[in-house]
C-alpha cells in the first residue's frame, strides 16, 4: 500500500498567530506542529493519549496532541507550551515550577504546564486532590509530582495579592 | 548567605530553557535533508531469518536505502560496553521481540514506515528461552552462540558469569534461627519520558552523531572501533537527555544509523517510538534465595545468598549490573559470614541494562524482608535488629572494601523518628522500615576546564550529561562559589566530545563526587594564578595571599576576584584556564576490581494500610531518609530523593513485563504498562537528609539519587506484612496479588 497521501489546507491560530498551511489528512496537530511549524516545544512520547507530553489547548480544552488529526484543529485556537509566557518573561506558572523544583529532565514539563495553567483558569483555587487529578494524565518518570502540585498551589495562592 | 554558591537552592541551570520549550532535546534538532529511519521487526522473539525481500519497500516514493546484515562489512561488527555480542543489526537469527532485522532511510516519515511495512521477511520461529527456569535447563537451547565466548568454560551454558563473594565459612557457622525464603523481582522498563533518539551525518571526513546517551566519550569509542575511525573523527553530540534512569548509558542503534548516514551520504535520524524503547531497555529481573542466621538476641550470624538475575540476549552492562548490585548483599551489616553467588542468566528478551539502583534493589528487596521475618520469629523490634547488627562508621563491614563511611545510625534512628516508630497505630495499618545500601563508582576519571574570562565571567566544560539530576546546576554552584561570579554568569558546556574535555560516564551518581572534584581542581588552578596576579601587582609575597569564597585575601586587605583579574591581564585582556582531573584507578585485586568511592545509604519507612476488598495498597505515611555527606544543592537533593522513592513504587506496586509464549511483551507501551502518576503518591511524604559532611566529593558532599530507591520495595512489603498478616515475596504488589494473598490468607 504505498499510499497517496491526501493533503488539506487548513488554518490554525497557534499562540495567537494565525497559520494557514497544507497538511496530511493522516498527520496528528502534533506533528503539524513539531514538523510542519517547527514547534518542539510540544513532546512526543506515547503516542496513545497516556503519557501527556503531547497536551497542548485546543479551543480552550486540554488535548493530547497525538490524538488530534491537523484537519480536526482546522480554525483552532491552539496553544502550545511556546505560547505561555508573556512579553518574553515566563508566567508566574513558570517561575514556581522553577521555584519548587518541579522540573528535572524537562521533557513533560511542556505537556504538564499547559494541563496546569488550563486546570487554573477553570479552577483558579484548586485544592491538592483537585490538582493531582487534573494533572494525572501527564506522567512524570522523575516524578515531580510532589513539587509540581506545590507550584500549581502557589501560582494559585499569588493570584490572590 | 548566597543562595547560588554552594548550599542554596537557586533556579535549575537549563531551567528556562526547560519551561518554555526551547530546550532541544536530540528529537528536538533539525537537520537539513534528514533522512527519517524506521526499523523493521518481528513478531517474535527468536527466529532465524530465511530471506528479506527488499525490493517492494524501495519502490515507495521517497525511499533512499533499506539497511540489511548485508550491507554492512562482515562479519557484521559486533560491540557491547562488556562483552562484543551484539551485532549492529540481527544477523541471521533474531534474539528477542524487537530486535530490527531491517531499517529503511526515507524523505519522510511517512514512507519510511510504508516502505518497513513491504519489507518481506521470512522466517522460521524457533524455541526461545524466557525465564531462569528454562534457561538453566540442562536441555535449553543457547542464547549465545558458544563461538561468541572463546575460553568460557561457561560458554555451552545460559549462564553468561557466575560470580562469588563474600568471607569466612557460612557452612560452619553456627545460628540460633535460620530464615530461608525466595524473592523475585519483575522485568521492569525505564520509561523515560524522553523516547531514546539518534542522529548520524556524514562530517568532512568523519561523521557527527547524535544521541540521547548518558555516556557520549564511551560511544564515541565504540563508533571509533566499528568504524576504523580515528577518536578525532568521530563527534558526539549528546544533548540533555529527557530522562536516563540508567536505559541511556550504552551505545544501542547508534551504530546502526551512522552507518546509514556514511551509505547515504546523507544525515538520518531514528527517533524510537516507546514502545520500541520497552524493546530496547529494560532491568534485570531476579529470583533471590536467602538463608539468614541469626542469634538468639538478634545479632546477625551468617547471610546465604543466591541471586540468578535474567538478563537478556546480550549483555549490555547486565552483568556489571549483577556484579556489582549483588557483591553488598548482606547490607550495611556486621555479617560475620557471608556467601553470595549471583549468576548472570542469559535469555531471548530484551537486553537488560543498567537501571537506578544498579542490582541492588534486586537483592536489597530479599534480605530486608528476610531479616523482617528473622525479627519476628525472635520476638525482637524491627528496628532494633537493624540497629543492633548496623555497621559504626569506620568499620569494615565489607572486608578489603572501603570501611563504613557514615554515621548510619543518624539516618536510621531519623527515618524511625519521622514515622513515629513504635508509637501506637490506628487498627488495620502497619509500618516497615528498611536500609538500603550501594556501591558508589569503582572506577572514575573525569576532566574538567574551567575559564575565567575577562569580565569575571565564567565558562565550565564537563563532559557529565544533565538528564535531570542538575550536574549543570551543582557545577555551576561550585564555580561561583570558588570564583566568585554570580551564577547567571556562568556557564557550563556539556555534550560534545569535539569541546568538551573526556569523561568516562554519568552513572553510579558520580558526577557531584567526580566531575564535582575536577572541576573543583581547574577552579583551585585558577586561584593559584591570581595568586600569582595578585602577588605580581601589590608585590606582596604569594604565600601571603589566600582565595578563596570568591574573594582574594592580601594581608591587609580584601580584593574581589575582579579586582585582581583586570588589572592582572592587563590592557590585551585574555583569560584565566584551570585544568582539573580526578581519577579513580583500578584496584586489580579486589573483587569488583575497585573500592567504592563512597556508599549511598538510605533508610525507608512507611505506615500503611491495604483495602481488603481490592487488595489496593494505601501508603499513609512515606519517609524517605539519606545520608548525602553534604547537600550542596538542598532542593535537587530533596527532588533526586523523592523522585527516586516514587519511581521505587513502580516497581514495588505495579509495574512488570508480561510475556506471551512467544516472547513478545505483551503489555508494551503505556496503555497497558503502568508507572506512578500523581494519583500514586503518599498521602504524605517526607525527606530527610543527615549532613556530616564525611563523603569524597566537593565541600564533603557524597553522590546521591538512586539510595532512595534501593529500599522502597522491602519497606513497602513490611508494612503491608504488618498491617495484614501476610508476607508476600514477589513484586510486584498489585491489587490482585495482594487480594489473592488475603484471599488465601482467610481460607487456609
Amino acid at each position: 500500500m504505498s499510499e497517496m497521501i491526501q493533503t488539506v489546507l487548513i488554518e490554525l491560530t497557534v499562540n495567537g498567530r494565525r497559520r494557514a498551511l497544507t497538511v496530511a489528512a493522516n498527520h496528528t496537530l502534533l506533528d503539524v506542529l513539531r514538523d510542519d511549524l517547527e514547534l518542539t516545544g510540544t513532546k512526543e512520547c506515547c503516542l496513545v493519549g497516556e503519557c501527556g507530553a503531547c497536551t497542548v489547548s485546543l479551543d480552550g480544552r486540554i488535548v493530547d496532541s497525538c490524538l488530534v488529526l491537523a484537519v480536526e484543529a482546522d480554525r483552532a485556537q491552539v496553544t502550545t507550551v511556546e505560547g505561555l509566557a508573556v512579553d518574553g518573561h515566563v508566567s508566574p506558572l513558570q517561575q514556581a515550577f522553577l521555584d519548587k523544583g518541579a522540573v528535572q529532565c524537562g521533557f513533560c514539563i511542556p505537556g504538564q504546564l499547559v494541563a496546569a495553567h488550563a486546570l487554573l483558569a477553570e479552577n483558579p483555587h484548586p485544592t491538592v486532590p483537585e490538582i493531582q487529578e487534573g494533572l494525572a494524565g501527564n506522567l512524570c518518570r522523575c516524578a515531580c509530582y510532589q513539587q509540581i502540585t506545590e507550584a500549581v498551589l502557589a501560582t494559585a495562592e499569588g493570584t490572590d495579592r | 548567605m548566597r543562595t547560588d554558591r554552594i548550599g542554596g537552592s537557586p533556579n535549575r541551570v537549563g531551567g528556562i530553557g526547560r519551561v518554555t520549550g526551547s530546550q532541544q532535546y536530540v528529537a528536538d534538532i533539525r537537520l537539513q535533508d534528514v533522512l527519517e529511519v524506521k526499523l523493521v521487526t518481528l513478531d517474535c522473539a527468536r527466529a532465524r531469518i530465511i530471506s528479506i525481500d527488499t525490493s517492494a519497500a524501495e519502490q515507495v516514493p521517497g525511499v533512499l536505502l533499506v539497511m540489511t546484515a548485508a550491507h554492512l562489512p562482515q562479519p557484521v561488527p559486533r560491540f557491547g560496553p562488556q562483552f562484543s555480542d551484539r551485532p549492529i543489526i540481527a544477523v541471521g537469527e533474531t534474539k528477542y521481540h524487537g530486535e530490527p532485522v531491517a531499517a529503511v532511510a526515507a524523505e519522510t516519515k511517512d514512507a519510511a514506515e510504508a516502505a518497513a511495512r513491504l519489507v518481506k521477511v521470512e522466517y522460521e520461529e524457533l524455541p526461545a528461552i524466557f525465564s531462569v527456569a528454562a534457561a538453566l535447563d540442562p536441555a535449553a537451547v543457547l542464547v549465545q552462540d558458544p563461538a561468541l565466548r572463546p575460553n568460557d568454560p561457561l560458554a555451552g551454558t545460559n549462564v553468561l558469569r557466575e560470580h562469588r563473594f563474600g568471607w569466612a565459612d557460612v557452612e560452619a557457622t553456627g545460628a540460633d534461627l535460620v530464615v530461608e525464603n525466595a524473592y523475585t523481582f519483575p522485568i521492569v522498563t525505564h520509561f523515560a519520558i524522553e523516547p531514546h533518539a539518534f542522529m548520524a551525518a556524514p562530517d568532512g571526513d568523519g561523521i557527527a552523531v547524535w544521541s540521547s546517551i548518558q555516556h557520549p566519550n564511551w560511544l564515541q569509542k565504540i563508533l571509533s572501533q566499528i568504524l576504523g575511525l580515528p577518536l578525532a573523527k568521530v563527534r558526539v553530540y549528546a544533548p540533555d537527555p529527557g530522562g536516563g534512569f540508567g536505559g541511556k548509558q550504552h551505545t544501542k542503534l547508534e551504530p546502526l544509523v551512522a552507518f546509514m548516514a556514511l551509505r547515504t551520504g546523507r544525515p538520518v535520524r531514528l527517533i524510537l517510538t516507546l514502545d520500541e524503547t520497552f524493546q530496547a531497555v529494560r532491568r534485570t529481573s531476579a529470583e533471590v534465595r536467602v538463608r539468614t542466621g541469626f542469634m538468639s538476641d538478634g545479632t546477625l550470624a551468617f547471610q546465604d545468598v543466591e541471586a540468578n538475575y535474567l538478563i537478556g540476549a546480550y549483555a549490555d552492562i547486565a552483568d556489571r549490573v549483577v556484579s556489582k548490585g549483588s557483591y553488598p548483599a548482606a547490607g550495611p551489616y556486621r555479617v560475620p559470614a557471608v556467601r553470595i553467588v549471583s549468576r548472570s542468566v542469559l535469555s531471548h528478551t530484551t537486553p537488560a541494562t543498567a537501571f537506578r539502583g544498579f542490582g541492588n534493589p534486586q537483592v536489597n528487596w530479599a534480605v530486608e524482608s528476610n531479616i523482617d521475618e528473622g525479627a519476628r520469629a525472635l520476638g525482637i523490634d524491627r528496628l532494633e535488629i537493624r540497629l543492633r547488627n548496623l555497621a559504626r562508621k569506620g568499620e569494615a563491614f565489607i572486608p578489603v572494601d572501603t570501611p563504613a563511611d557514615g554515621d548510619w545510625e543518624q539516618t536510621v534512628r531519623r527515618a524511625a523518628e519521622l514515622i513515629g516508630w513504635g508509637t501506637p497505630l490506628p487498627p488495620g495499618r502497619g509500618r516497615g522500615l528498611a536500609l538500603g545500601i550501594k556501591s558508589g563508582p569503582t572506577t572514575g576519571l573525569s576532566y574538567a576546564t574551567v575559564r575565567l574570562l575577562a569580565d569575571g565571567s565564567v565558562i565550565v566544560y564537563a563532559g557529565t550529561s544533565d538528564m535531570g539530576q542538575g550536574a549543570r546546576t551543582v557545577f555551576a554552584q561550585i564555580a561561583a562559589t570558588e570564583l566568585g561570579a554570580p551564577l547567571d554568569w556562568i556557564t557550563v558546556v556539556m555534550g560534545d566530545t569535539a569541546v568538551v574535555p573526556y569523561d568516562q560516564q554519568t552513572s553510579a551518581s558520580r558526577s557531584t563526587v567526580l566531575m564535582g572534584n575536577a572541576i573543583l581542581r581547574a577552579c583551585q588552578s585558577i586561584q593559584a594564578q591570581l595568586r600569582t596576579m595578585a602577588a605580581r601587582l601589590h608585590g606582596i609575597d604569594e604565600a601571603d595571599i589566600v582565595v578563596e569564597g570568591g574573594v582574594v585575601r592580601l594581608p591587609d586587605r580584601e580584593l574581589s576576584i575582579i579586582d585582581v583579574l583586570k588589572p592582572g591581564l592587563g590592557r590585551l585582556g585574555g583569560e584565566l584556564v584551570g585544568n582539573g582531573e580526578m581519577r579513580k584507578d583500578a584496584e586489580p585485586d579486589h573483587p569488583l576490581s575497585g573500592s567504592a568511592a563512597f556508599f549511598e545509604f538510605n533508610c525507608t519507612a512507611i505506615e500503611a494500610e491495604v483495602d481488603q476488598d481490592t487488595g489496593d495498597v494505601i501508603l499513609v505515611r512515606y519517609v524517605t531518609v539519606s545520608d548525602v555527606g553534604k547537600a550542596l544543592n538542598p532542593l535537587q537533593v530533596t527532588m533526586q530523593d523523592e523522585g527516586a522513592a516514587i519511581q521505587g513504587l513502580g516497581h514495588t506496586l505495579m509495574e512488570h513485563f508480561i510475556f506471551d509464549d512467544k516472547g513478545r511483551i505483551r503489555n508494551l507501551g503505556a496503555i497497558d504498562y503502568r508507572i506512578p502518576t500523581s494519583m500514586d503518591l503518599p498521602l504524605d511524604m517526607q525527606s530527610a537528609i543527615v549532613e556530616n559532611a564525611d563523603g569524597p566529593g566537593p565541600y564533603g558532599s557524597k553522590g546521591m539519587s538512586e539510595g532512595a530507591l534501593l529500599c522502597v520495595a522491602p519497606a513497602v512489603a513490611a508494612a503491608v506484612r504488618d498491617a495484614t498478616g501476610v508476607a508476600i515475596r514477589d513484586l510486584p504488589l498489585t491489587p490482585e496479588r495482594v487480594w489473592r494473598a488475603l484471599r488465601d490468607r482467610s481460607t487456609s
